[in-house]
């Protein structure tokens, strides 16, 4: 469980999360990106940029 | 073999968290290498690069990717895709261009470089027509052109864009496709699997919310996923296919209207009985062991 940079709810985090990857904020639905795991810490996702894709 | 593989990510989506899950089953060393990190030096790899046996181009933006792989390529680092696959399958008209120039059937373009040419093209081909960024994906800025007025309109918003990519006007003809599209993911021109993603909407991206099932990758198909490969310097790669001829009865034939270079596979290992991550890291072991054999017999 860690806190939402956003709202400040707390935001639970499944087993085997990732550098890298991206939560939802359940409470405000902003989306986090872990960037930290141990202990966990989430920052603000980026924003969609143009040329995100395959 | 153990090989050290490098992921080069700035966000981990579930694809990348399968292929993750896979090489650490396999007991593969990892090295994730955040590329919103990194400072690419023309003459030496970041740190991070230095004992990778093989880097897995994963990157969320396409401007990253074609840079990073053209260093890696630089440094002697073995990178998938490669760079030029990476350079044809970023670009809809190089795309185009060397599905074309291949023999692959793929739906007729123009790029034209103003507005009033490019309404000469919009014209020409009638309406409906489709009207494509040159960069850019998962459907976004994706327009049916169904009227002049609308191609005007169109024209006139993309030309006040921003980026001169948008000045750059890619015309397409529309593609009556029966409601449906077909993906094939494929390593080095073999599919691995297949899946058909349909929507009642034009535009058929599993991005856009189609329903997505597996489908049987026909013999057709596997000829021109080949060849469609083998046009854009191979590699793993998701090649998008429509059937023609629904307005004349039965679909009867295919195109391939592009291929993707970093693809997303998560949707096709969730209809499909293949173990895409699996066959990915399967290939990936085979292009590191034979880079590692052939490193072997120059010493």
């Amino acid at each position: 469980m860690t806190e939402c940079v956003e709202c400040g709810a707390d935001v639970s985090l499944h087993d085997g999360i990732e550098i890298g990857e991206i939560v939802d904020c359940a409470t405000c639905g902003a989306e986090l990106e872990v960037v930290d795991t141990e202990p966990p810490v989430l920052e603000t996702a980026p924003e969609l940029e143009e040329d995100w894709g395959e | 073999m153990r090989v050290n593989v490098g992921i080069l990510y700035s966000r981990i989506r579930r694809d990348e968290k399968l292929l993750l899950n896979e090489l650490r089953d396999r007991d593969h060393e990892i090295t994730k290498v955040d590329v919103r990190k990194q400072r690419f030096n023309i003459a030496d790899p970041p740190e991070a690069l230095v004992d990778v046996d093989i880097l897995v181009d994963r990157c969320l933006a396409t401007s990253r990717s074609l840079y990073a792989t053209q260093f890696a390529e630089a440094y002697g680092i073995p990178v998938v895709n490669g760079a030029e696959t990476a350079e044809v399958c970023a670009n809809k008209v190089k795309n185009s261009l060397a599905l074309q120039k291949a023999g692959v059937p793929t739906p007729n373009t123009d790029v034209a470089f103003t507005k009033d040419a490019a309404l000469e093209s919009i014209e020409a081909f009638g309406y409906p027509c489709v009207l494509k960024p040159v960069i850019g994906s998962w459907g976004r800025l994706m327009a049916k052109i169904e009227s002049r007025s609308a191609a005007e309109a169109i024209l006139e918003h993309k030309e006040t864009l921003g980026h001169y990519e948008h000045k750059v006007f890619y015309v397409q003809e529309f593609v009556d496709k029966p409601g449906r599209d077909m993906r094939v993911v494929a390593v080095d021109g073999e599919p691995i699997a297949g899946m058909v993603r349909s929507s009642d909407h034009w535009l058929t991206n599993a991005a856009k919310g189609a329903e997505t099932a597996e489908a049987e990758t026909t013999d057709e198909m596997r000829n021109l996923v080949e060849t469609a490969s083998d046009a854009v310097g191979g590699g793993l790669l998701g090649i998008d296919l429509m059937e023609t001829g629904v307005e004349s009865g039965e679909p009867s034939d295919l195109t391939v209207h592009e291929v993707n270079h970093t693809v997303e596979f998560k949707a096709l290992n969730e209809v499909t009985d293949v173990d895409v991550p699996a066959r990915v890291v399967d290939w990936l072991e085979a292009r590191a062991g034979a880079r590692s054999e052939t490193a072997e017999v120059r010493t």
